[in-house]
């Protein structure tokens, strides 16, 4: 507190910390090091005599054909991973909280069982934890490979999405419960109207890299070829030979969408963090 | 005193954490509308009494009966002890995320299922009561803390409580704030609602005790009427630390 970088700048005028704390250094830094991947990428290429082909590029976005606009593979892709990211995560908060609250009971069994889930999921690779899934949950419940892929990625991220919940309910005063149980609410009662609605600010940030987490981890799911963005990224590297320009393209997309997701959670807290 | 008059009625109680024994053999009896002040130094288990009287926390032998009912863990009583026996805390412990009144109303609501309207028309009649009526769409932490505790007070009435017991209700606040929570407390007590207090509030004590209770180590060491409570205890201990919270 004692040294807060605008006060050092009044009283001592010029110093290092202010300047990297300014914002045109700061963008200038930026721009730098961006421009250095960038030129990079470009001169790694060259050197390989690699054939830039961007031109080609927008048609995988749309076409314009004689039945008129059609969206293009990247965006079928696109779509098929956010449905199946939406439709993981959202499977994944219910059991994560599940798994929580079954960690957080006084019951040894809902304990063990928690753990237990936790720490298989925890310390198995998720390509692994997909292989079993597809190999050999799959043949024995006749799941496809969609339906594998979604069941993977809610079972592996229901295990961490569970520590984000307990870390929320562990985060809210104790007090709280007290004030809860002393007005005669049962358990759940003090659960539903007073201990997640407060514990909702602790979790949110966690949560957001989680989102962003599952988003990019739904990617592995093109070893089993389930054709989202990636797979589609793959086939179309195969027909065009297009490496380059294409997983630029695909990486660009997956960030744009990772960003909005970010953003639009860091509005979502502003918001909510000067409501109460 | 007839047994059917008896509110509170603690008999031979033990309190264990772990190894650590909290209370020893506590037996105490509160009638309909007495009013007893609990004092004595910190760590004496005055809070842990308090607290085991509508089961926050459990004792480990003995009995604790409110009002017929035993204060059992898991028992189906619990709910219903609760909805008659009050808590007012040191820390207050008003929900933060909701507004005063719907911290006042999402116990009625809630746990009495009662219609939103009857719920809000009884909060604002207790707020009334503490004397801010006018804060009721603010938020816990825009009011100062004196204000906040008659908040938790009136939010202990609003589930129509017969018993209210406080636990150092003014031991966080600032000084300023003190006769603020004190006199709706003295306003409390003259409506004969059954009280049971934990405060080192001496000046209070007189006023409102019909029983004073001291506490040390666990143990229950003198209980008196407050005239002679104040004057002539029996204890040495007693005198020691009357001498040493009243001296300035």
């Amino acid at each position: 507190m004692a040294s807060h970088p605008t006060q050092n700048a009044n009283t001592k005028g010029f110093s290092l910390k202010s300047l990297f704390n300014s914002v045109p250094f700061s963008v200038g830094l930026y721009l730098v090091i961006v421009w250095l991947i960038v030129w990079g990428a470009y001169k790694g290429s060259q050197t390989m005599g690699y054939n830039w082909q961007w031109y080609r590029m927008p048609q995988y976005f749309y076409k314009m054909t004689d039945d008129g606009f059609q969206w293009g593979e990247i965006m079928v892709g696109l779509v098929k991973t956010l449905q199946l990211s939406l439709t993981a995560f959202v499977l994944a908060t219910l059991l994560g909280l599940v798994i929580a609250l079954m960690r957080l009971s006084g019951l040894v069994i809902g304990r063990a069982v928690a753990i237990g889930i936790l720490e298989f999921v925890r310390n198995m690779p998720l390509l692994v934890l997909l292989y079993l899934f597809y190999y050999v949950l799959g043949p024995v419940f006749s799941l496809d490979r969609y339906t594998a892929s979604i069941l993977c990625l809610t079972v592996f991220h229901s295990a961490l999405i569970s520590e984000i919940f307990r870390a929320g309910i562990n985060a809210v005063a104790k007090g709280q419960w007290e004030g809860a149980t002393s007005i005669g609410m049962s358990r759940a009662q003090a659960y539903r109207y007073i201990v997640l609605p407060q514990s909702i600010k602790f979790m949110l940030p966690p949560m957001t890299g989680e989102v962003v987490h599952l988003v990019k981890s739904s990617a592995i799911v093109s070893v089993i070829a389930v054709a989202e963005l990636t797979t589609i990224g793959r086939n179309l590297i195969s027909d065009t030979y297009m490496s380059f320009e294409i997983w630029f393209t695909i990486a660009a997309v997956y960030m744009v969408v990772t960003l909005i997701l970010s953003i639009g959670v860091s509005y979502v807290e502003k918001r909510y963090s000067i409501q109460t | 005193m007839e047994p059917n008059n008896e509110m509170i009625s603690v008999v031979g109680v033990d309190k264990f954490y772990s190894k650590f024994q909290a209370l020893t053999d506590i037996d105490l009896s509160v009638k309909q509308g007495e009013r007893i002040v609990i004092c004595g130094p910190s760590g004496s288990g005055k809070s842990t009494l308090i607290r085991c009287m509508n089961g926050l926390e459990f004792h480990s032998r003995g009995s604790i009966v409110i009002d017929g009912m035993n204060v059992i863990e898991g028992s189906k009583d619990l709910k219903i002890i609760r909805q008659e026996v009050g808590m007012v805390f040191q820390q207050f412990n008003l929900f933060p995320h909701l507004t005063i009144l719907e911290n006042l109303t999402i116990g009625p609501m809630k746990v009495r299922k009662i219609g939103k309207a009857e719920a809000e028309k009884t909060a604002r009649h207790y707020l009334k009561r503490v004397h801010i009526p006018e804060q009721a769409d603010k938020y816990p932490a825009q009011l100062s803390g004196g204000q906040q505790q008659r908040v938790a007070i009136a939010r202990s009435l609003c589930m129509e409580t017969r018993i209210m017991l406080f636990d150092e209700p003014t031991s966080a606040l600032d000084p300023e704030m003190i006769n603020e929570v004190l006199d709706v407390m003295v306003e409390l007590a003259d409506t004969g609602i059954t009280m049971v207090c934990v405060t080192h509030e001496m000046g209070f004590a007189r006023k409102v005790a019909d029983t004073m209770v001291f506490m040390e180590a666990g143990k229950i060491v003198e209980v008196a009427p407050p005239e002679k409570f104040f004057t002539n205890p029996d204890s040495e201990r007693c005198k020691l630390f009357l001498g040493q919270i009243l001296e300035h």
